[in-house]
């Protein structure tokens, strides 16, 4: 038996085709929606896996330090070390700010670190890591710095000496690493004005420039221009000790809220992005209702452009099924190629939008069988009208 | 002619058929006790002016639309006998019915073979021996050089030859033709009646003409004249074509 679908579909194929581009670029939009979704994901998992860090020591009643602000002092890494099961830890801030790049803002997050510790990049693409306690800093590759360019970062200049990869905040900026000190003073310095103003104040105050105690009042506004705070601690914990385990007691003598990698990832899949995640969701339903209306609409258009056509199969005996079968066929070949063309559209334009767009296999398939679906939804309008054509209005 | 003997091999047998539209204060007595007779290899006229119940005999004729009451017989096989029917019209109008429209209705999307091999495909038959079948068809119609063609590349005579033949393709014991001449200038009707004639005596179908068209209807040998629901024969001229 020959394809009715087919010869159908090759008498006006161009028509068909280019509908079937028009719903691929339909397809394309919804599979970036995903991808977008996925790559947020990625992006904070990648964050956690790249901070090498197996728990997160915060200020007491946050969720820092990526979905609020913590502070907390540095000299808490200290004692974070002795207690039982960690293998390392590290101070680490985040900042994320403006830079310049060839006279355009960039945004990036700058994170202070500790080379060699968690927190730290754990490899380059080129480059070195940062040897000076000043002044030098690696960069994400989406940055768009190279070896050797001078990035601003407030008063001071820093050089890229190293490159990485897929470093990326949760909200999908490139990261910019530099000494720990050097983001401490970005952080929290003040501006020289403020400073000025702080000391003359300070000045001001008897109570700090009293007669008979020599140095108070030069301490004080030392303190008052240096920055003892960072956002967090790493921890890495030692082998054959359990997270939950080592994270207990520092929760209950050091008085600070302490994650494991399950509940960071908990806090930035789940709750940080959840708002996206819905607002992606709705978009995707929406688009699935929109493609299904217009594969309804086009099915039914070519369905009723061949009522006649209809009616004299069904006079001369064809069965239904076989009429049925014709227009599910044209919706479900309608469907592959706008699948097809939307995965390669989708293929070609993620890598130029400014945040990952990871479009993932699974997604794929989901996407295609969802596609298939619809597409066999929407003809079911079409098969209703063509079963009821008369074939006596082949005669007339 | 003795029909009677004929109708038993086959051919068309019609006794007292009435079709009814609607019910009670609003019924509509379509045909009132219809009776034809058809012999294989014959080729006979039908026809009445509007509303004379020729489409729903046509209808009734082509398993589209149930009779109220009365017999068909289609070649050996009775069709209706007051309210019993065959159990698969849609089986029925594929293999022992074919139809001639007044346009000729080809499938646009199938070239011409296929228009002719569809029917025997849909009736089960291998590609290849269908294939077979249309070009022996169209062939014996002398169409066989645009087999390949798409029907919107052949001209209106070709276009009827076609389907004929594809009303021929499945061997059927009936062919209903609805104004197969209409849109046709004197020349090319009759040519189409002599085709229809060939035909009929070569695959011994008994065929049922239904037309307006007075170029034609001096080919028929019988008349069945229809007005108001019921049918008067008539000996035709029978003129040789």
């Amino acid at each position: 038996m020959i394809s009715l679908a087919g010869r159908d579909i090759l008498h006006g194929w161009s028509k068909y085709v280019l509908t079937g581009l028009g719903l691929g670029l339909l397809i394309g939009v919804t599979l970036t929606m995903a991808g977008v979704y996925r790559g947020m994901v990625d992006d904070a998992h990648a964050l956690l896996t790249n901070s090498r860090a197996d728990l997160w020591v915060v200020q007491k009643d946050t969720q820092g330090p990526y979905a609020e602000s913590s502070s907390i002092k540095d000299d808490v890494v200290r004692s974070v070390r002795g207690m039982p099961g960690v293998a390392a830890a590290a101070n680490v801030a985040y900042l994320t700010m403006q830079v310049q790049k060839d006279g355009q803002d960039q945004r990036v997050m700058v994170v202070g670190m500790e080379p060699g510790m968690p927190g730290a990049p754990g490899y380059l693409v080129t480059g070195r890591h940062i040897t000076r306690n000043h002044y030098e800093a690696v960069a994400d590759v989406k940055t768009g710095f190279a070896l050797g360019d001078t990035v601003r970062i407030r008063r001071h200049d820093y050089t890229v000496v190293g490159l990485t990869r897929r470093m990326v905040s949760s909200g999908g900026d490139p990261m910019l690493f530099v000494p720990m000190k050097d983001a401490q003073e970005t952080q929290f310095l003040k501006d020289n004005d403020a400073i000025v103003n702080d000391r003359a104040r300070t000045a001001a105050n008897p109570a700090f420039n009293r007669p008979g105690s020599p140095g108070l009042l030069e301490a004080v506004q030392n303190l008052q221009t240096s920055s003892r705070s960072v956002n967090a601690v790493l921890v890495q914990i030692a082998p054959g000790f359990n997270p939950e385990q080592v994270a207990e007691p520092i929760r209950r003598w050091k008085h600070l809220s302490v994650y494991t990698r399950d509940g960071m990832e908990d806090i930035l899949v789940v709750k940080l992005i959840a708002n996206s995640a819905k607002q992606i969701g709705m978009f995707l339903v929406i688009l699935a209702i929109v493609s299904a209306a217009i594969v309804a609409f086009i099915i039914y258009t070519m369905t009723m452009g061949k009522l006649r056509e209809i009616a004299v199969l069904k006079l001369i005996g064809t069965r239904d099924r076989t009429i049925a079968g014709m227009i599910l066929q044209q919706a479900l070949g309608l469907g592959l190629i706008g699948f097809a063309v939307g995965k390669v559209a989708a293929t070609f334009w993620a890598p130029a939008f400014p945040k990952f767009v990871l479009l993932l296999p699974g997604d794929s398939v989901t996407g295609l069988v969802v596609t298939l679906i619809i597409c066999a939804l929407a003809s079911t309008l079409a098969i209703r009208v063509a079963l009821k054509v008369d074939p006596g209005a082949a005669i007339g | 002619m003795n029909t009677m003997n004929t109708i038993t091999q086959g051919g068309i047998l019609i006794e007292g058929l009435r079709k009814v539209y609607g019910s009670g204060d609003t019924a509509v007595e379509a045909l009132k006790h219809v009776n034809m007779q058809v012999a294989p290899g014959e080729v006979v006229g039908l026809v009445g002016p509007s509303g004379s119940g020729k489409s729903t005999l046509l209808k009734c004729l082509g398993a589209i639309i149930e009779p109220t009451s009365g017999k068909m017989t289609l070649g050996n096989e009775v069709i209706y006998d007051n309210g019993w029917k065959v159990k698969d019209l849609r089986a029925l109008r594929r293999d022992r019915i074919g139809f001639v429209f007044q346009a000729p209705y080809l499938i646009p999307f199938l070239d011409v073979t296929d228009n002719v091999a569809l029917l025997p495909m849909l009736a089960g038959a291998p590609n290849g021996a269908s294939r077979s079948r249309a070009m022996e068809l169209l062939t014996a119609l002398e169409v066989q050089h645009r087999a390949k063609a798409e029907p919107s590349q052949l001209s209106g005579g070709e276009q009827q030859r076609v389907s004929i033949a594809r009303a021929l393709a499945n061997k059927p014991p009936v062919i209903l033709a609805d104004e197969p001449t209409a849109p046709l200038d004197s020349e090319r009707a009759l040519a189409v009646m002599h085709i229809l004639n060939q035909m009929a005596q070569q695959a011994q179908t008994a065929i049922i003409v239904v037309t307006h068209d007075e170029k034609i209807i001096p080919t028929f040998k019988r008349i069945y004249h229809i007005r108001d629901g019921r049918t008067f024969e008539e000996a035709g001229l029978g003129l040789t074509l």
